[in-house]
């Protein structure tokens, strides 16, 4: 789907917004609501500089409610637009878990696609950003185990552009997770004009034959640390960066626990009904009988996320995946 | 605050117009399409109750004794307007133009119900409540950026007012201007919770000042002065002037669902006394009374008419095809995920052995 040639360096955030500016130009049903993005571009400046190039007409401060903009989004999308809103924190979502969980994701079902909601939900998660709290929540299994609604979670500014602009391109509603932890850690090429990255597919950031690790969002980084650190111990990764958390890329998954025999998962939610979970599922369905050890999960735990002073504590780190990766290759 | 939101009426319960402001409004033809239509719904209503007694549709929810609020709003509405009802709003939704068969295959558990006849802007009833709310402000939204001059109506009832999506669907209407008229049918219980334990304020309309909206309460089982308020309601929403909240005060004669008993938490003799002082549709018969235009015949053709209408719907509705389950696969998303398509295909092949 690549079709630009020019290209810039640029941070995830930056990519955010180049992908929004892309589409605001491209189609004009394309809308962005939210608290705070018009004048001051966002709390983390994602539509920064939009408003004054579109007008207050597409780039909507909305009153702070989030289960009113959500459910107006709804009747906006509905009614032909394309309303990509952010929520300032995925930790503030809550208010319109009813909206997203009750109308957005069946609608389509409800009316046997009559009505149809095309609406992207931008949210930045995760720890790790010394954040107060509840602005630091990973509650994305929330929202995929809600059926009729995407979840993608890019970890690359590259990724970021791509996925948002296939979100937005996305005929049904799409949860997009944005990882503040990498919001401006990292700079990389990133094309100039539309391209997209399919959902549902994830990508190998790592080729190695002794374990597959899997993994998304903030904890991408993390996560190639230690793999790198267990290869000069000559255990080689296959690293997964899922991009997708709903569906879920079985694939890409099966086909590299079924060459490394060992898995782990890594991501920063808490345990308890996490993705990971359903990353098992499908290791269970798909390659059960090529595993030579228990797959291991390293997550944040049963526990709400901390105040910023104990997150450290709470997040995976490199040590904690460097462990568990040695704890599958010894079994 | 009760004073500065009196309750506004054209007609008395003895079919007298009491403001002659409306006397020149009131033709023939109106009264006896609002008469037409409340009678048809009624009518529908209680073959509907008759219906889940005899276990061929569910639960039900009735409205009987709301017929005013629901044909004298819906009638006001233009063909492109946009409809957000409730699951008790379906005496309105069927004046708009919905299809009785598939309100009926709504009510049976066949999402085939909620699909609106083709051109019209009907929403799937709201069943959490008040969620509709901020829908109807986004349609109405986006009605206006696109610069035409349709509105939409959102119906709720009293209690739907304590929601916070009725506050926040409010202010979005009223921050944007959005072209949306906020349909309160006030039938004073929420199941089985009375008005004054509802809300401290004794009116709903009053909750429009918070909004700098007009808020105007209204004799709910008044159909002239339903049908004028909501039209002059879309009038201003047309013109661009925003939003507006009518608080149309009524009764449900009934329960809640066909899965409660009122008698449990109300006396039901004052259902009997409002039927008797109030009722919406022997208002209006009495008008044509007074007016000496009454005509029974008339009167018989259209019970007989709508009965035959609704009798064909019900046959429509048994006769449909039985549920097909790939229907519950096939609209999850545009294109089915793997795990609804292995999900499908599991289950269709398991379906075939069986059975």
């Amino acid at each position: 789907m690549k079709t630009a040639v020019e290209a810039k360096t640029m941070t995830l955030v930056q990519a955010i917004t180049d992908a929004l500016d892309t589409m605001l130009n491209e189609k004009e049903e394309v809308l962005l609501l939210g608290e705070d993005i018009g004048k001051n571009g966002g709390v983390f400046r994602a539509t920064d500089g939009l408003q004054a190039k579109y007008g207050e007409g597409r780039v909507i401060d909305t009153p702070l409610s989030e289960a009113g903009f959500v459910g107006a989004g709804i009747g906006l999308a509905v009614n032909g637009f394309l309303p990509v809103i952010e929520i300032q924190f995925l930790g503030f979502i809550y208010p319109a878990y009813e909206q997203i969980m009750t109308h957005a994701s069946r609608i389509r079902m409800r009316t046997m696609g009559h009505f149809t909601v095309p609406m992207v939900i931008r949210a930045p998660y995760g720890a790790g950003v010394r954040a107060p709290e509840i602005h630091c929540d990973s509650t994305e299994a929330i929202f995929t185990h809600m059926p009729g609604i995407k979840v993608v979670c890019p970890s690359s500014p590259y990724d970021a552009k791509g996925l948002l602009i296939a979100a937005i391109e996305d005929p049904d509603p799409v949860l997009y997770l944005e990882p503040m932890r990498c919001y401006r850690s990292a700079k990389e090429e990133v094309p100039e004009g539309k391209y997209s990255i399919e959902i549902g597919k994830g990508n190998k950031l790592m080729e190695g034959d002794d374990v597959t690790v899997i993994t998304w969002g903030a904890m991408v980084p993390e996560t190639i640390k230690a793999a790198k650190l267990m290869k000069e111990k000559n255990t080689h990764c296959d690293v997964i960066d899922l991009r997708t958390l709903f569906p879920l890329d079985k694939d890409m998954i099966a086909e590299s626990v079924q060459k490394t025999g060992r898995t782990v998962i890594v991501h920063e939610a808490h345990a308890t009904g996490g993705v990971g979970n359903d990353v098992l599922a499908i290791i269970n369905d798909t390659s059960f009988l090529y595993q030579k050890a228990p797959v291991e999960r390293v997550t944040g735990f049963d526990a709400p996320v901390p105040y910023f002073g104990f997150e450290d504590h709470y997040l995976p780190t490199p040590a904690r995946i460097q462990q568990a990766i040695e704890k599958v290759m010894k079994f | 605050m009760e004073n500065h939101f009196p309750i506004r009426r054209i007609m008395d319960e003895n079919g007298h117009i009491i403001n002659s402001d409306y006397e020149e409004k009131i033709t023939e033809k109106l009264v006896k399409e609002f008469y037409r239509h409340m009678v048809r719904i009624r009518i529908f209503d209680r073959k509907a109750i008759s219906l889940q007694r005899q276990g061929r549709i569910g639960t039900y929810a009735p409205y009987e004794g709301q017929e005013a609020s629901q044909v004298g709003s819906a009638a006001a509405l233009r063909e492109n307007d946009w409809m957000f009802p409730t699951y008790r709003d379906h005496g309105a939704a069927m004046t708009f133009g919905h299809s009785l068969r598939n309100i009926l295959l709504f009510w049976n558990g066949r999402n085939e119900g909620c699909v609106p006849p083709e051109g019209k802007k009907i929403f799937p009833p709201a069943i959490p409540i008040a969620t509709q709310i901020p829908h109807a402000a986004g349609a109405a939204f986006a009605e206006r950026k696109k610069g035409t001059v349709n509105a939409a109506i959102a119906y709720f009832g009293d209690g739907a007012t304590s929601e916070g999506d009725f506050h926040e669907g409010l202010n979005f209407a009223s921050v944007f201007k959005a072209p949306v008229v906020f349909f309160n049918q006030n039938n004073q219980y929420a199941i089985s919770v009375p008005f004054n334990k509802q809300m401290n304020t004794k009116t709903i309309a009053q909750k429009a000042l918070a909004y700098d909206m007009p808020g105007v309460r209204i004799d709910g089982n008044d159909v002239f002065m339903v049908y004028f308020e909501t039209l002059h309601a879309l009038e201003r929403a047309r013109k661009g002037e925003g939003p507006t909240l009518i608080e149309a005060v009524t009764w449900r004669y009934g329960a809640h669902t066909t899965a409660d008993d009122p008698s449990k938490y109300r006396n039901q003799s004052e259902s009997s006394n409002r039927r008797q002082e109030a009722d919406p549709i022997l208002r209006l018969e009495r008008w044509l009374k007074n007016m000496g235009r009454f005509d029974e015949k008339w009167v018989q053709t259209i019970e007989e008419k709508a009965a035959a209408e609704i009798d064909q719907a019900i046959a429509e509705m048994e006769d449909f095809p039985p549920a097909d389950p790939a229907v519950i696969f096939d609209h999850v998303f545009a294109e089915p995920t793997w795990q609804i398509r292995q999900q499908k295909e599991e289950y269709l092949k398991q379906m075939g052995g069986g059975r």
